[in-house]
């Protein structure tokens, strides 16, 4: 994700002093990128949310939505998730503040209560499953599984970028400017928490 | 990598010798040593170059172009005279698969790509694209993606379900081979290659435009990329979705599918064309943009209302995600879903028409010349308004639900997408083509290649429309004499006659070939800085362009801003009197007199072939064996690591004498 551009528009490049780039927008790069790829994104969450909501229904006999649902279990893994956008935000700031200790603590932080929702997303897979809810057992349970896991994929895909930052913080590895770049990160993972809302609404809150 | 430096006292002339010195980076940032050589097959594996990377994507999409080409007049072959013997079913079904997808993934769009890769940054006065790495990405997946998909011929049959692949033909039991399961994967990975492509041209068009050119000065053809662009950003993933669920379907036993377990026999339909429709344009509209720029050269006239032309292309982008289930219209949706869409398509003509209308008045009063691009440009307004026309009467439901499945349909989009796409395309060739390669081709053989082409296309399509309303089902795979029709409507004399056709077209198509080696024998002569007294900006550099594209950043006032640099307007008021003021040779050689003294270029880079390499061998991993997927995992998080660890120039301390401010060493260049 931390690729850089031909045209820096930032202050930290060694060789933005020989001045032949520019930015017509003054947006970086980067930034601009980032938003474009999240957009694409919103598509990808669009169908599948769709299908989830078209099939949701669809169990003839197996177990359906309301018979597998732990309501409490779930609000409390999605709250975990909700605060790591807090975390993110304390990590950006601290970038911002060019203070790397602090970034480093709060990426980790993130990552670990993201690392806390997959598990909880882990344990409940499990659980659906010994219940009798199979990838394969109903409509409703292939894209039940489908969905969150393919936004479980999206918050894994984020700790190992999340973790892989804190390390190259920690080496000073960071190509280009250290603070968009934990920007451009948090704006990924706070993407990754809001689809999550959408989806706690509507696969779990709204009864089928 | 090069950090370019300039002999201080450069001679205003214009010759590859007068390029400033190139130093390379002899050591290497990490654990390898950076790919630093300009020459040999390195040179071009590793390369960044969006110029480089741009003829590849060319070269493979004509490629794929042939081996598409080929599956079409196997397909000929086969319905030249009744109860063909040429392919069994099974074949058929492959070869018209394959041919479509292969035609609309691995030729329309990537040559479509090539132009975009190669020309955007010349039309906006940049260097290289914003991603420069990515764009590398893009190609080695598209190019790998490509060659995962035909492989399925060696691996037990291609994919047979037709290319838009509806269910119940797309699962297991229809369809036993591996061939779906290729497919959905190698689109899958295709589709990686537009996306990336597309956020990096978006990034590139919105942020990398020289000063002074506002949005409403790019050149037309790079608007109509930057469209394209947001198509492909908005639709892949749709795709993307309809091509899990397949391979969740195939793969892992999911019933997304299959109506027997309650599945919805639409859902596969709508996900496929919520993207497919776009697609559409996707195909168009680069080769709209090229029309565009090639009319008024060749009209001598600016085009006729830019603005209009740049709005109505992103209406068709707007309205165009409005229209997909005019594909469905004999599925029954219902007659308010039929009538919105059916609504909404012949809304779409109308954007459609005001380019139609733009051309021609772009060429209205003009000084007229027709060169093999013009003749491909104005071939594109004849043919694709025959299809736009049958088009139309595809948007009549009631008249729809008669043409479905029959070749009726296929004569139509072959109109639109050969007639429109195919011959905007070669008239980008011929147009840039000197640009690209510093080498005019051979106009009278790109004459006959034209005319071939045309009669051929014709010859082709045409007839399609009258089997199509006789009734000739599409994908049948063979006909009977006794069943055959009477007179004028005898579909044996119309398959012949498309048959005929499609072999006069493969033999225009082979003369392009000849041409380009014809035009590129020894003792050709070098074409002119500015063969076709060019408007816009990628003229404004030497042909080929170096390695850098400007020597300077050039400044724009105007839209075609290379001719009005060439041109002064001694008119009075509304009259425009237009003197030559200076030659290409001229500006071109005062850009290089004032050009800068330090340049950086990004440098080439291992990681984006290995981390393309990585998915096709999850994806065989997916067909056959789960530990290649877990092997393509890892080399994909190696490349990951490596690529996010290298910056994007190497240090000055990579290089050996250092770079800064010391004596350079010194390679040729040019």
């Amino acid at each position: 994700m931390a690729d850089t551009a031909v045209a820096p528009a930032t202050g930290h490049d060694a060789h933005d002093d020989h001045g032949a780039h520019h930015s017509s927008t003054g947006l970086s790069n980067n930034k601009l990128a980032m938003w474009m790829f999240l957009g694409s994104e919103c598509l990808l969450f669009g169908g599948l949310i769709s299908t989830y909501m078209l099939y949701r229904g669809r169990h003839s006999e197996n177990l359906g939505p309301d018979q597998v649902w732990d309501i409490p279990f779930t609000s409390a893994s999605s709250f975990v998730l909700l605060m790591s956008s807090l975390t993110m935000v304390l990590a950006v700031s601290s970038a911002h503040r060019k203070d790397d200790r602090n970034t480093k603590v709060w990426l980790m932080v993130t990552a670990l209560l993201g690392a806390l929702f997959v598990a909880g997303q882990v344990y409940e897979f499990t659980t659906f499953y010994r219940e009798g809810l199979g990838f394969t057992t109903s409509l409703f349970s292939s894209s039940f599984y489908t969905l969150t896991g393919f936004h479980g994929v999206h918050v894994t895909v984020g700790i190992i970028m999340l973790t892989s930052l804190v390390g190259m913080i920690g080496k000073n590895r960071v190509p280009g400017d250290k603070a968009e770049t934990v920007e451009l990160f948090g704006l990924y993972w706070h993407f990754v928490d809001v689809v999550w809302i959408l989806i706690f609404t509507l696969v779990y809150l709204i009864p089928a | 990598m090069a950090i370019i430096e300039r002999p201080t006292d450069t001679p205003a002339v214009v010759s590859p010798d007068a390029a400033p010195a190139v130093a390379t980076p002899a050591t290497s940032y990490g654990v390898f040593r950076r790919p630093v050589e300009t020459t040999g097959w390195k040179s071009w594996l590793f390369t960044i170059d969006h110029k480089k990377l741009g003829i590849m994507y060319g070269v493979v999409a004509m490629a794929f172009f042939v081996i598409g080409g080929i599956e079409a007049l196997l397909i000929r072959l086969q319905l030249a005279g009744p109860d063909g013997t040429v392919l069994s079913a099974d074949a058929y079904n492959q070869m018209f698969t394959m041919h479509a997808t292969t035609m609309v993934f691995l030729f329309v769009m990537p040559m479509a790509a090539a132009f975009a890769n190669y020309m955007v940054p010349l039309q906006i006065g940049a260097r290289d694209v914003a991603f420069p790495r990515i764009n590398a990405f893009g190609f080695w997946t598209f190019l790998f993606g490509g060659l995962f998909l035909n492989t399925s011929w060696i691996l037990g049959g291609a994919a047979d379900g037709g290319w838009f692949m509806y269910a119940p033909n797309s699962s297991v039991a229809f369809s036993p081979t591996n061939g779906v399961d290729f497919w959905a994967l190698g689109l899958q990975i295709t589709g990686i290659a537009s996306l990336t492509g597309a956020i990096n041209l978006i990034v590139t068009v919105i942020n990398m435009r020289a000063p002074g050119m506002s949005l409403m000065k790019v050149p037309i053809f790079t608007w109509m990329i930057m469209v394209v662009q947001f198509l492909l950003l908005f639709a892949i993933p749709v795709i993307t979705v309809a091509l899990f669920l397949l391979m969740f379907q195939r793969s892992f036993d999911a019933t997304f599918f299959s109506v027997e377990a309650g599945a919805d026999p639409l859902l596969w339909q709508h996900l496929f064309w919520i993207f497919g429709h776009p697609e559409v344009y996707i195909i168009v509209l680069p080769a709209f943009g090229i029309v565009s720029e090639v009319l008024p050269v060749f009209s001598k006239k600016p085009l006729f209302g830019y603005p209009l032309v740049v709005f109505s292309g992103a209406a068709i982008g707007f309205v165009g995600w409005g229209v997909w289930a005019h594909h469905m219209f004999a599925s029954g949706l219902g007659p308010i879903s039929v009538a919105v869409f059916s609504v909404a398509t012949m809304a779409i003509a109308i954007p459609t028409g005001v380019k139609i209308i733009n051309w021609v008045m772009t060429m209205w009063g003009g000084k007229l010349k027709f060169t093999v691009p013009m003749l491909y440009a104005v071939g594109v307004i004849v043919q694709f308004t025959i299809g736009g026309l049958s088009g139309v009467t595809h948007s009549v439901a009631p008249s729809d639900t008669q043409q479905t499945d029959t070749y009726y349909i296929v004569a139509h989009f072959h109109y639109v997408i050969f007639g429109g796409a195919v011959l905007g395309l070669f008239s980008g060739l011929y147009y840039w083509w000197p640009k690209m390669f510093g080498k005019m081709l051979n106009e009278r053989m790109g004459r006959w290649n034209f005319w071939l082409t045309i009669i051929g296309m014709n010859l082709t399509f045409g007839p399609m429309h009258v089997l199509g309303l006789q009734g000739q089902p599409r994908r049948m795979y063979v006909w009977t004499e006794n069943r055959a029709g009477d007179g004028f409507f005898n579909i044996g004399f119309w398959n012949l006659i498309a048959s005929i056709g499609a072999f006069v077209l493969a033999l225009g198509v082979l003369l392009f070939f000849v041409n380009i080696y014809v035009s590129h024998r020894k003792g050709t002569q070098k074409a002119p800085l500015d063969p076709w007294d060019a408007r816009s900006l990628e003229w404004i550099t030497t042909s080929p362009p170096k390695e850098h594209n400007f020597d300077r950043t050039p400044t724009v006032g105007h839209l075609d801003e290379f001719f009005h640099r060439k041109y002064e307007d001694r008119g009075e008021g509304d009259h425009h009197d237009y003197h030559q003021v200076a030659t290409a040779e001229e500006i071109i050689a005062e850009e290089e007199a004032k050009g800068d003294s330090h340049i950086h270029l990004p440098s080439p880079s291992y990681w984006p072939i290995l981390l393309s390499l990585a998915l096709p061998i999850m994806a065989y991993g997916v067909i056959y064996n789960i530990w290649l997927i877990v092997g393509g995992a890892a080399l994909a998080l190696l490349s990951m690591y490596g690529w996010g660890m290298e910056p994007h120039t190497a240090p000055d301390d990579d290089y050996d004498p250092p770079a800064a401010g010391t004596e350079l060493e010194v390679a040729a260049h040019g």
